[in-house]
């Protein structure tokens, strides 16, 4: 199945904010836009769902730290116990002041990490995958905006000169 | 310009009318003779209130010696207030007769003394937090200025009654600061504390009455030069010139701030377990001021927001707050954890005194404060949404007041009070109420004097038009 679009070239971020306003405005469906570096903003002018990725690091810290817990209690306490501070009460909870700092790395190391890992996954980004801009120009200076095109391409062609375009091409969507 | 709403001021005598009525009973029903507080503690052991705090009260000393069974002990007098010796078992229970009945003497004055500092600690913490924002010529926080000038305002009646407050100690009107006890010094008596006679040359009662003066001097000269400068500026936008001289003072201001404050925080809190030292106690005492301060510009905010005034506060605003908020929330469990761990790992018998004496005799408000000041506010502002939900603030921020206001009271009341202490109890209660009426009168005052928006302000228009 083969789906046009036209990719639509802006040299500024203001005006590509203003422009991807005037399409959503206007009913066109925008498939993806393509920046050099993130715009602030532009998430939500363009009505993208606000991320999840906030849940599953909450997520992820629980894990971390239930894991420090665990972690300490069996090396600690359990498979060979310690005598921690000159106190030596071999109960996880009486020593549980010493393994904060091992409770709060652990919950930023599992927190980042897995976050890092899901944001990849989410993305389908890997080692050695090829690039999918469609233009080398976005690693620099350019901004693109992908519109679907349903039929009417001229007529979309003329609104996205107005909007500010500096080029227009139309391709297949891989 | 904002009026004081008729019943915001009703509401505020109300609350000074029941608090005084607190305090006054906390007054009345102190014992004037030993016989008196030997009675107390009977009727409170008789009634159970607080089943496990009271029965201690008479195997207390007992149960200290064994827990701090320490060599320094025999040669200082112990952590707590005034005239025993654990060497002498003869007359021990006379001793600790006498010991009960200054500690319960304590109670109304230390009570109050609580409230004195923390309704003033938030005043000051304001004050900081305005002079960052003037040293940093930050752009976000104008619309909130006079919010946070009014809220300083109070630091003048605070910081007096406070003066006042340390003035009546010196003149042995009571007992919470134990040190000030003449006796302790006297190298012929039997309660010599020769540790506390080394620190005499600083922590001896005119000194101290000369270093409250400075800092309470330098506080009040800023508020005052920061309140008229920017008021000028409203009336001469024209060019900078207050502006700049503000932002320079509040620099010099903040340099002051941090010296005085930490000092202050060693003489007005640290000196009242006067054998105990921690070396972040400073930075300790700032983060509860400086979260305890922001919540309250949030919730102030908020209310005015409510009843039509501050249009020009956005949500972006409230946002930024309550990160300030969560921020330093987890700022102050930081410095309450590191002062503790390092504590409790080396185990050194003058320090962790300190810490045995909490978990002993205060279990219940020194660990629910920490729930209270780390917990819920982590787990109640940690999504990004919920900070931009007023009552979700408000929710958070009446927690994190109550908490610190826990903390304060722990930090205060073992020193001069011991383990006779009752939290929920009238005088307790009264002067929270009392220094709260007090508080919202004069802030809100402060509030009807000036417009709330500082429109001469050179960052007013990024400062509305903030957005997150």
């Amino acid at each position: 199945m083969s789906s046009k679009v036209i990719q639509a070239m802006y040299n500024d971020d203001d005006i590509l904010m203003s422009a991807v306003k005037e399409t959503r405005a206007a009913h066109h469906h925008i498939e993806e836009v393509f920046t050099p570096f993130p715009v602030h903003g532009l998430d939500k002018a363009m009505g993208l769902e606000p991320t999840k990725i906030a849940i599953t690091a909450f997520m992820y810290g629980l894990c971390g730290l239930s894991f420090a817990i665990w972690m300490t209690n069996y090396m600690m306490i359990q498979d060979w116990p310690q005598n921690i501070g000159g106190k030596p009460s071999f109960a996880w909870i009486y020593n549980m002041p010493a393994f904060v700092p091992i409770m709060f790395e652990m919950t930023v190391f599992f927190a980042a990490h897995l976050m890092v890992i899901t944001f990849y996954m989410r993305s389908r980004l890997w080692p050695f995958k090829k690039a999918e801009n469609p233009d080398p120009r976005t690693t620099d200076d350019m901004f693109v905006m992908e519109v679907s095109v349903d039929g009417n391409e001229k007529e979309l062609t003329s609104f996205l000169k107005e909007t500010g375009a500096v080029e227009i091409k139309v391709t297949e969507k891989h | 310009m904002y009026t004081f709403s008729n019943r915001l001021r009703t509401f505020s005598f109300v609350l000074m009318i029941v608090g005084l009525i607190g305090i006054a009973w906390g007054f009345m029903n102190a014992p004037s003779t030993v016989e008196e507080a030997k009675e107390i503690i009977a009727s409170q052991n008789s009634h159970d209130t607080h089943g496990t705090d009271h029965e201690v009260v008479p195997t207390s000393h007992g149960e200290e010696d064994s827990h701090t069974n320490v060599d320094a002990h025999t040669e200082t007098t112990g952590h707590e207030v005034t005239t025993d010796s654990h060497g002498h078992a003869d007359g021990h229970d006379a001793k600790h007769d006498e010991h009960v009945f200054h500690q319960l003497q304590n109670r109304p004055w230390s009570a109050l003394y609580v409230a004195i500092f923390f309704f003033m600690m938030i005043a000051l913490g304001t004050l900081a937090f305005y002079a960052i924002q003037h040293a940093a010529q930050a752009g976000w926080s104008i619309v909130l200025f006079r919010v946070m000038e009014a809220i300083t305002a109070y630091l003048v009646p605070g910081t007096v009654i406070l003066f006042l407050f340390l003035v009546l100690s010196g003149m042995h009107m009571n007992h919470v600061f134990a040190w000030m006890n003449p006796d302790l010094l006297d190298p012929a008596g039997d309660s010599y504390d020769k540790l506390l006679a080394n620190k005499s040359s600083y922590l001896n009662v005119p000194a101290l009455l000369i270093r409250s003066a400075i800092y309470i001097g330098g506080w009040i000269l800023y508020r005052w030069y920061a309140r008229k400068q920017t008021l000028a500026q409203d009336d001469a936008p024209e060019g900078n010139v207050h502006y700049l001289k503000l932002v320079k003072a509040s620099a010099a201001f903040l340099v002051f701030f941090l010296i005085t404050e930490s000092m202050m925080s060693w003489d007005w809190i640290m000196s009242i377990d006067h054998h105990w030292f921690s070396t972040l106690f400073g930075w300790y005492i700032f983060a509860g001021m400086i979260v305890s301060a922001i919540t309250t510009i949030a919730i102030i905010t908020i209310y005015l927001k409510s009843r039509g005034y501050l249009d020009f506060v956005n949500d972006s605003h409230l946002h930024d707050l309550a990160k300030f908020m969560f921020g330093f929330s987890v700022f102050w469990t930081y410095l309450w954890f590191s002062q503790f761990m390092l504590i409790w790992y080396a185990n050194i018998p003058e320090e962790v005194t300190y810490y045995v004496q909490r978990f002993d005799e205060y279990k219940l408000p020194f660990l629910g404060m920490i729930a209270l000041n780390f917990i819920l506010p982590i787990l109640i502002l940690m999504n990004s949404d919920y900070k931009r939900l007023p009552w979700f603030i408000i929710m958070a921020g009446i927690l994190v007041l109550i908490g610190h206001y826990i903390d304060i009271y722990v930090l205060i009341t073992p020193g001069s009070v011991g383990s006779s202490w009752s939290f929920i109890s009238p005088e307790v209660i009264g002067s929270a109420l009392f220094f709260l009426g007090l508080f919202i009168y004069i802030v809100f005052t402060a509030l009807t004097k000036a417009p709330l928006k500082a429109k001469g302000n050179p960052f007013i228009k990024e400062s509305e038009q903030f957005h997150y």
